[in-house]
């Protein structure tokens, strides 16, 4: 089993700025084990000899010449912003980490 | 905010510690474009006028790498020895800060595209030190933020932020060494010598102009000490982007002695970054580190795998350039300078100027002495670098090619230099314009001499009996009469004859 602590939720909700509530981190604790637990499932059937998979498809090498292309206006840039002040992306007080 | 450290002398941190660094050096790529999109990386544009769907992270973009970023990548990595990935893939690394519009920033993270390598570095008095190279891998920088409300532009106080995504996805490669360790006491020197040599590195490969006062070339310092005689190392601080030379070294030098005043007072370091402040080189607390799991990497599934085929990664082993230690040492050689007078000669920034200089047909001595005497004091007086002058190595190598025709001599070619950065035109132009002939006419140049003998007959009578030092007076005589516009050896062959003196 691998059993998801209480501690694990709230670290991991801290990562995500979730604020979850006492009995929440309780609640998603025994979720979350059950999920891993599910998906866990994949490695018993999957034997040494099969690597684990990022890409379905057998590409490698997709690449584009170094050429400048349009870009969006600021305003296009812009258009979906919430906020915005001298042609940036306005965003609130960053939390004190720095 | 006034934060008083406690800070051992060197000396005695060095006594009782043994220093062990990691550097993690970020460089710009000079592409045209960003990493994965079209967007131009050009500086100076309007705030948010190079940004696109792909670099804004907008749902349904789809990141394409720049194929001069992977070769780029692979350049460095063979040139600093690495052996190059037959497969990596790009990773997400994960993290909450408006600088990236994704959330995530695309990196690599176990797989990197080059690993395992070695950079040789040259400390001042000759010495060779070998720095380990982890790793160098691809990536992408973030965008630029403006705090604003807060005291002084910091992020403390401020009532929100500003965000212009332009850098935002422009290529990076971050370079990682293994610890250094046996550096001892000259750790800070190591540190600094070695991003001095990489960035002569980069600037060979012509990948980026690594251009540190800029922030196309960016260095972390991490270190730690321990004790004489122990293995386990310490534990480490970050100090982040410190961006000159001078700046590396002093910001080893100072975690060094603030770390042993921590640890011989009984404390213990806390795993953080720091800042570095350039007024009086001292480092303050940052964030704590969070660790490589909390940033939930996992494989970047809209990019496929990078895979160089061997024989292209041995076509850019083959188109390598000399690397730039082996090509000092051998400029040297030819040049004929010390290994000290190589060093200012680097310092300086003058080893590619002067160089080019004798590609256009200077002799070594006289590259050499107007890029260091001349130039170098012009560059310093206007507070630019060396190249950034408004004069080429080729306009250099005109004058001195003038001077050894004995067009010019030392004191006109001195003019002329100052002609052409002064944007008066090129040496030619200027010797035209400013009449900056020497005297060759030898019908004016006798008559100088007649005038000069006639004026001092006694000095003239002393060199007539043999006192030929004398003649040193009526030559000066003749060049004050040509405004220092006579060839001053051909003037006293004159006077010699004149006097049926033989020199």
């Amino acid at each position: 089993m691998p059993g998801i602590t209480r501690e694990e939720v709230a670290h991991l909700a801290r990562l995500a700025r979730l604020e979850l509530k006492g009995e929440e981190l309780d609640h998603f604790a025994g979720q979350l084990d059950d999920i891993i637990g599910a998906v866990a499932r994949v490695s018993e059937v999957a034997d040494q000899d099969v690597p684990p998979t990022s890409h379905p498809l057998p590409l490698t090498n997709v690449m584009r010449a170094d050429e400048v292309r349009p870009s969006l206006t600021p305003e296009q840039a812009l258009s979906g912003a919430p906020a915005q002040e001298q042609q940036r992306f306005k965003v609130p007080q960053i939390l004190g980490e720095d | 905010m006034t934060v008083t450290t406690d800070l051992a002398s060197y000396e005695d941190a060095l006594a009782t510690y043994d220093p062990v660094m990691g550097l993690e050096v970020h460089v710009e790529l000079g592409t045209k474009t960003k990493m994965f999109c079209g967007c131009s990386t050009e500086l100076g544009a309007d705030a948010n006028s190079q940004t696109c769907p792909v670099c804004l992270g907008l749902p349904g973009s789809l990141p394409v790498v720049n194929a001069i970023g992977v070769e780029s990548a692979v350049k460095i990595g063979l040139a600093l020895h690495c052996e190059i990935a037959e497969w990596c893939r790009f990773a997400r690394k994960n993290y909450f800060y408006p600088d990236m519009p994704k959330n995530f920033q695309t990196s690599q993270y176990d797989e990197p595209i080059a690993f395992n390598g070695y950079l040789d570095v040259q400390l001042e008095d000759g010495e060779v030190f070998r720095v380990e190279i982890e790793r160098a891998h691809m990536e992408e920088d973030t965008g630029k933020s403006t705090h604003v409300g807060g005291a002084t532009g910091r992020i403390h106080g401020a009532s929100h932020s500003l965000l212009d995504y332009n850098r935002a996805g422009i290529p990076l490669i971050e370079i990682v060494t293994k610890p250094i360790e046996g550096a001892g006491q000259r750790a800070p020197e190591v540190a600094k010598a070695y991003v001095a040599e990489l960035r002569e590195l980069i600037k060979a490969l012509g990948v980026s102009e690594a251009r540190m006062e800029m922030g196309q070339m960016r260095c972390d310092v991490n270190l730690s000490l321990r004790p004489h005689g122990t293995e386990t190392f310490g534990t480490r601080s970050e100090t982040k982007n410190v961006n000159s030379l001078r700046s590396v070294e002093r910001a080893a030098r100072y975690e060094i002695q603030r770390h042993a005043a921590v640890l011989s007072s009984g404390g213990t370091i806390v795993q953080e970054t720091r800042h570095f402040h350039e007024e009086d080189g001292s480092t303050t607390a940052g964030r704590i580190k969070d660790n490589a799991e909390d940033y939930r990497y996992f494989p970047e599934p809209d990019l496929v795998p990078v895979a160089p085929a061997r024989e292209w990664v041995e076509e850019l082993r083959k188109g390598l350039p000399e690397l730039p230690r082996v090509r000092r040492n051998r400029l040297r050689e030819e040049w004929g300078v010390s290994e000290h007078d190589m060093q200012s000669i680097l310092n300086a920034g003058a080893v590619d100027l002067i160089a080019a200089t004798i590609e256009e047909g200077a002799d070594a001595a006289s590259a050499r002495k107007w890029w260091m005497g001349e130039l170098a004091r012009s560059a310093n007086e206007s507070g630019r670098a060396l190249d950034e002058l408004a004069i080429t190595p080729s306009q250099v190598a005109r004058v001195t090619a003038l001077v050894a025709a004995g067009d010019l001599n030392d004191k006109l070619a001195r003019q002329v230099i100052d002609g052409v950065l002064k944007g008066e035109g090129d040496p030619d132009t200027v010797v035209e314009k400013r009449g900056l002939k020497v005297v060759s006419d030898e019908g004016a140049l006798t008559a100088a001499v007649d005038e000069a003998i006639a004026a001092n007959a006694a000095i003239a009578d002393k060199i007539r009996s043999g006192k030929v030092a004398a003649a040193g007076a009526l030559v000066g005589a003749v060049m004050k009469a040509t405004r220092g516009q006579a060839d001053a050896a051909r003037v006293k062959e004159l006077i010699l004859q004149k006097l049926g003196v033989e020199g």
